[in-house]
């Protein structure tokens, strides 16, 4: 890897999403749960973060409210020199393969947030979202028709139709088996690489974080902070079997206070 | 691989099962006939003579004009029905104010039968289609609601999400997202509602009309114990209730609303 690449990859980001002392506590009183504290982060315009920690850590809360699903109960969010306050077309959410509408074709879930374009912009968007995520063909199909992996591309195909500047993804693989997962991984990269989205990725899987991040931000468990933030300074397409990449993942799992011996 | 012993074993498999409902309809009638045979004395026709008391009601030319009197008030009562149910039961599933504050009442309503409004109905619209169709609409009005509203509120919230996180407005989500994701269980309470509109529109014509199959019923009954026409009248009432219920299911066959029936098969 040239070092020239490193360069250009770190310092040519602008910031494009800023956290600054975030707290959110679910409940009142005695039952409060502490599930955020004091979060602090930067990302950059095109940077891909992964957030990674255990179950039930809050991950999933902080996107929400990176999202603007959920208010926290104080510090800020800004993107882009706004603060956030509610959800936005311009930073899509992508769930689990559940969030696609069985109700609609391939082509009628990803031409869904395009409602506000004329016909032939809307047409040339899915067709050439369609072709992106590599599901030419079934665009007339319904997603109870398409397996799990098929869905998720659908659900990404989506997001970017709008051409957001942010992607949040929450465990967007989780449900779908291991070789598809890793399926899906290469091709979000081949498709990140292409579009160059600022994306969130939160997941529980050390791996998986490696492979796709820039940048790792290791999370405890209840109440979340980022404990540790890891630069995966590796080019695309990584060897996974190299020192490096292992070294990295050594770190982690040291850090997440796993020896990794089963 | 497959032998031709199997393949002609499923082959009478399938025959088999294509044949089987007439099989068991010339069973009862078979059996029908036997019984009137055995019991020569009692009112009840065989079938031969209901087949005609048919014939006989088209020759008069009132075959056509019970049936389709019948649709009439079925048609009016059902559809004034559906295009409030659908809405109210969006609304009150959607907004919580008015869940809690119809909730209650629509629950108290629900196990009075339509039939116990006829003499309510009679009082307002007075004999004819009218009282008929108001008791339809009741019948076919409370199960769409119910079944509208339980399906807003158990609509999968990552739906509702997606569609607010590409800035729907209020009407948009509504209609975009809400009301597709119901669908498939309002569907299946329109074919629910439909039926029962069926079996009281019979009972209604009984009492507040001069005309229509129920009123057929009781009006050959009361004419001389005719009572071929009176088996005549049910046997077009349950026809006529299967053919309703056929088109119905071909709803739940539309594309964009199979998902909601897969996993129930």
């Amino acid at each position: 890897m040239s070092n020239q690449a490193v360069q250009a990859r770190t310092t040519a980001l602008e910031t494009r999403l800023r956290v600054a002392n975030l707290n959110v506590t679910f409940g009142e009183g005695e039952k409060a749960v502490n599930v955020l504290q004091n979060i602090t982060l930067e990302v950059g315009a095109g940077e891909f973060v992964c957030l990674l920690g255990p179950s039930g850590c809050g991950k999933s809360t902080l996107l929400n409210v990176l999202g603007g699903f959920l208010k926290p109960d104080s510090g800020e969010v800004v993107i882009d020199g706004k603060p956030v306050l509610g959800p936005d077309p311009r930073r899509i959410f992508v769930f689990q393969e559940r969030g696609v509408f069985p109700w609609m074709t391939v082509e009628g879930n990803i031409g869904f947030g395009l409602f506000r374009l004329t016909k032939e912009e809307q047409a040339r968007r899915i067709f050439y979202y369609v072709n992106l995520v590599g599901l030419s063909g079934f665009e007339k199909a319904y997603p109870h028709e398409l397996s799990g992996g098929m869905k998720q591309r659908v659900e990404v195909a989506r997001a970017l139709a709008v051409n957001p500047d942010v992607l949040f993804l929450d465990e967007p693989f989780g449900a779908l088996d291991s070789i598809t997962r890793l399926i899906m991984r290469r091709e979000l990269l081949r498709i990140w690489q292409k579009e160059r989205k600022t994306v969130l990725f939160v997941t529980h899987d050390i791996d998986e974080s490696i492979q796709l991040a820039d940048r790792v931000l290791v999370m405890s468990t209840r109440p979340a902070t980022i404990q540790r933030v890891v630069d995966i300074d590796i080019d695309h397409p990584r060897d996974i079997s190299s020192r490096h990449y292992l070294d990295l993942r050594d770190q982690i799992f040291e850090q997440i206070g796993l020896a990794h011996k089963v | 691989m497959t032998s031709p012993l199997q393949i002609t074993s499923r082959w009478w498999r399938t025959r088999l099962r294509r044949a089987a409902p007439w099989l068991t309809l010339a069973a009862l009638l078979a059996a029908w006939q036997a019984a009137v045979v055995l019991h020569p004395r009692s009112l009840i026709p065989g079938p031969w003579p209901v087949l005609l008391g048919v014939v006989e009601l088209a020759k008069k030319g009132l075959l056509f004009k019970y049936v389709l009197a019948s649709l009439f008030r079925v048609t009016w009562g059902y559809l004034l029905a559906i295009a409030l149910a659908i809405p109210c039961g969006l609304m009150l599933g959607w907004y919580r104010h008015c869940e809690y504050a119809f909730a209650p009442l629509l629950q108290l309503f629900r196990p009075i039968s339509p039939l116990a409004w006829i003499p309510i109905s009679i009082l307002w619209f007075g004999l004819g289609d009218s009282a008929a169709i108001f008791l339809i609409f009741l019948a076919s009005f409370l199960p769409v609601v119910l079944a509208t509203m339980n399906a807003v509120r158990n609509i999968d919230s990552v739906h509702l999400r997606c569609g607010r996180n590409f800035r729907l407005s209020e009407a948009q989500l509504i209609w975009r997202v809400l009301f597709p994701a119901v669908a498939p269980q309002i569907i299946v309470a329109l074919r629910i509602a439909l039926g029962v509109a069926w079996l009281v529109v019979v009972a209604a014509e009984m009492i507040a009309v001069n005309s229509g199959l129920g009123f057929l019923i009781v009006d050959a009954r009361n004419a001389g114990n005719r009572y071929d026409l009176v088996l005549a009248g049910m046997i077009l009432i349950g026809l006529i209730g299967l053919i309703l219920d056929i088109a119905m299911r071909r709803l739940e066959k539309l594309p964009s609303v199979q998902w909601g029936y897969i996993g129930a098969k």
